[in-house]
């Protein structure tokens, strides 16, 4: 319908202007931090390392660390956004309003996957000046990216909705999402770990979405790869349904 | 006439457990210029935002411009501007972005939008003020961008909850020119207020509702008329040194330039004034004791002193 649709733009519009306005915080420190990763981890320690599937150890880091800077910064832009007009109130503009609760959901989830592939597309630059890249999967490339960064901008929007304070939209962000992008085999293969935490990693969702992200790139990956993208989009289609489920019950919004 | 808004049977329970609305019923014509009336806590801001989505409802049933309020959400909000009690605004957007937003929440266009908003802007006194962010605005502009938000989509109905809360005198004023203006060009009006000078000269009906329940709904001359007497206050001329014993009516001299009068309705001030004539005290003006409206709200919500 014509109000949606144009509602919908009005959303984007807003999500997209917030975070270019505040870009010394949104997209200026994953630039900072990817760099001194490259230089740390790829550039010193990375050259006493031998190569993982005859890859230095700089290429095979470079894709899990683009996708570590998606995934952060796409749930990271959608909880902070969607949590501060929750407590401003302002999210009132748009419960009176009469745009559906699936268009303030798209709003917003592709409000955070834009800022995600910002983010993504800076840091990949970076990469090149490091080292070289080039996308040998396309399809799975791009699935993989729109949906890693859907489902994470969608898991900052349930945050969000349950969060009470400001502390409740940092203790997920760094208590859980990090050590788990930290464990997904960003800086390893799981070939170099010991059995039992091999079998450990397998239960880490992180390890299928960076893995997958990783193949289409450079073309290798611990896992199934077609299994991954399944799962992904699975658990993509599954957030979006239960958001939508707690926004049509007003959970967190209607008191 | 259609009516504008219809409410039966409405309960609200908070999940703390407090009982806000207890069976409220009252609908508001098309056209009407409305007054919600209450004391602190009577549950004006929860039946306001019962009917715009912004509280669920216990029980109960609403039809807003003939629409079900549950069956027809996305109908309903369109034909509603709200002009909530506390301000609500991102505060880093600017007063124009502000409400250019809102209007493509409504299914504006850009183009569109920013014409709405400039004439809104205008309108209110703000253009100046367009690229400024609201925490930068003085108390009265947030109010006016709240009443220009509430207006972007031109809705049927606006409902204001209290408007004029902090509001100074001159711009009250401006205000209550500026909502008779577009009632009388066809937008019906809801609005609560604690000014009851304001429920007097703007509103023709008035509902009161005290603890959950509307205890009054009336046509506003009837529910004056409600009142059975009236206490008026006379300046004298000279002083009055004796009090006027033996007098028909019911005089009380509080300092010998002041004398109150009550009277019943149906009295003739003349005769009060022949009489004082008579008694050569000459009266150089005079008031009512207590705005009127106040003093039947007092009395029908049980907080009256007691006169
Ligand atoms: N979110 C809430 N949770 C629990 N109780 C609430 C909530 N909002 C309001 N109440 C309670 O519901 C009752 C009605 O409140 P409401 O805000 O509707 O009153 P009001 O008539 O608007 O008062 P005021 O003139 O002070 O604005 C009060 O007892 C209030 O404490
Ligand atoms: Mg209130």
């Amino acid at each position: 319908m014509e109000i949606n649709s144009i509602a919908l733009i009005t959303l984007l519009r807003k999500e997209t202007t917030r975070f270019f306005r505040i870009w010394p915080q949104t997209l200026l420190p994953p630039v900072i931090t990817i760099t001194l990763y490259f230089i740390l981890f790829g550039k010193l320690v990375g050259s006493q390392i031998q190569a993982i599937n005859g890859h230095s150890y700089m290429q095979f880091i470079a894709p899990g660390l683009i996708m570590m800077s998606i995934i952060t910064n796409a749930y990271g832009n959608v909880v902070a956004s969607f949590f501060s007009l929750r407590f401003q109130k302002s999210i009132e503009e748009l419960l009176i309003a009469p745009l559906s609760n699936w268009v303030i959901l798209l709003g917003f989830t592709f409000g955070g996957i834009l800022r995600g592939l910002t983010v993504g597309c800076l840091v990949s630059i970076i990469a090149l000046f490091f080292t070289h890249l080039k996308i040998q999967h396309f399809f799975i490339f791009f699935i993989s990216l729109f949906f890693t960064s859907a489902f994470f901008s969608l898991a900052g929007f349930t945050n969000a909705l349950f969060a009470k304070k400001f502390d409740d939209i940092s203790i997920i962000p760094s208590f859980i999402l990090t050590p788990l992008i930290y464990l997904g085999g960003v800086f390893y293969s799981l070939a170099q770990l010991p059995v039992f935490w091999q079998t450990f990693s397998k239960f880490n969702p992180l390890l299928y979405m960076i893995n997958t992200f990783r193949y289409s790139i450079i073309g290798i990956s611990d896992i199934n790869v077609l299994m991954a993208l399944i799962l992904i989009v699975t658990g993509t289609v599954l957030l979006f349904l239960i958001n939508l489920y707690l926004l049509n019950k007003g959970v967190g919004l209607k008191s | 006439m259609k009516n504008a808004l219809a409410i039966k049977h409405l309960y609200k329970t908070y999940s703390n457990g407090v009982h806000a609305l207890h069976d409220i019923n009252f609908s508001v014509e098309t056209g009407d210029f409305f007054g919600l009336l209450g004391p602190n806590g009577a549950g004006k801001s929860t039946t306001i935002g019962i009917i715009t989505s912004l509280v669920s409802k216990t029980s109960g049933d609403i039809k807003i411009m003939g629409y079900d309020l549950q069956k027809q959400p996305r109908k309903t909000k369109r034909c509603i501007g709200l002009v909530p009690q506390e301000f609500n605004f991102n505060i880093f957007e600017t007063t124009n972005q502000i409400l250019i937003n809102q209007a493509g929440y409504y299914g504006i266009p850009y183009k569109l939008a920013e014409k709405k908003a400039r004439y809104y802007l205008e309108r209110m006194d703000l253009w100046e003020q367009r690229d400024r962010a609201p925490r930068v605005l003085s108390g009265g502009m947030k109010r006016r961008l709240m009443i220009a938000r509430a207006l972007i989509h031109e809705p049927q109905l606006l409902i204001l909850d209290e408007p004029t809360a902090g509001v100074d005198v001159e711009l009250r004023h401006t205000l209550w020119d500026f909502l008779e203006e577009i009632n009388h060009n066809g937008t019906t009006i809801i609005l609560t207020t604690h000014y009851l000078e304001e429920a007097e000269s703007l509103c023709k009906n008035i509902a009161i509702i005290n603890r959950g329940k509307i205890i009054e709904h009336l046509p506003k001359a009837k529910l004056l008329n409600q009142l059975k007497q009236e206490t008026f206050v006379l300046y004298l001329k000279n002083p009055l040194h004796s009090p006027l014993l033996g007098s028909p009516f019911q005089f009380e001299t509080t300092d010998p330039h002041t004398l109150d009068v009550t009277i019943k309705n149906e009295t003739n001030l003349n005769e009060i004034f022949q009489y004082l004539s008579e008694h050569q005290i000459l009266v150089s003006s005079m008031k009512n004791k207590k705005n009127r409206l106040e003093e039947l709200f007092l009395n029908l919500t049980g907080t009256n002193d007691g006169n």
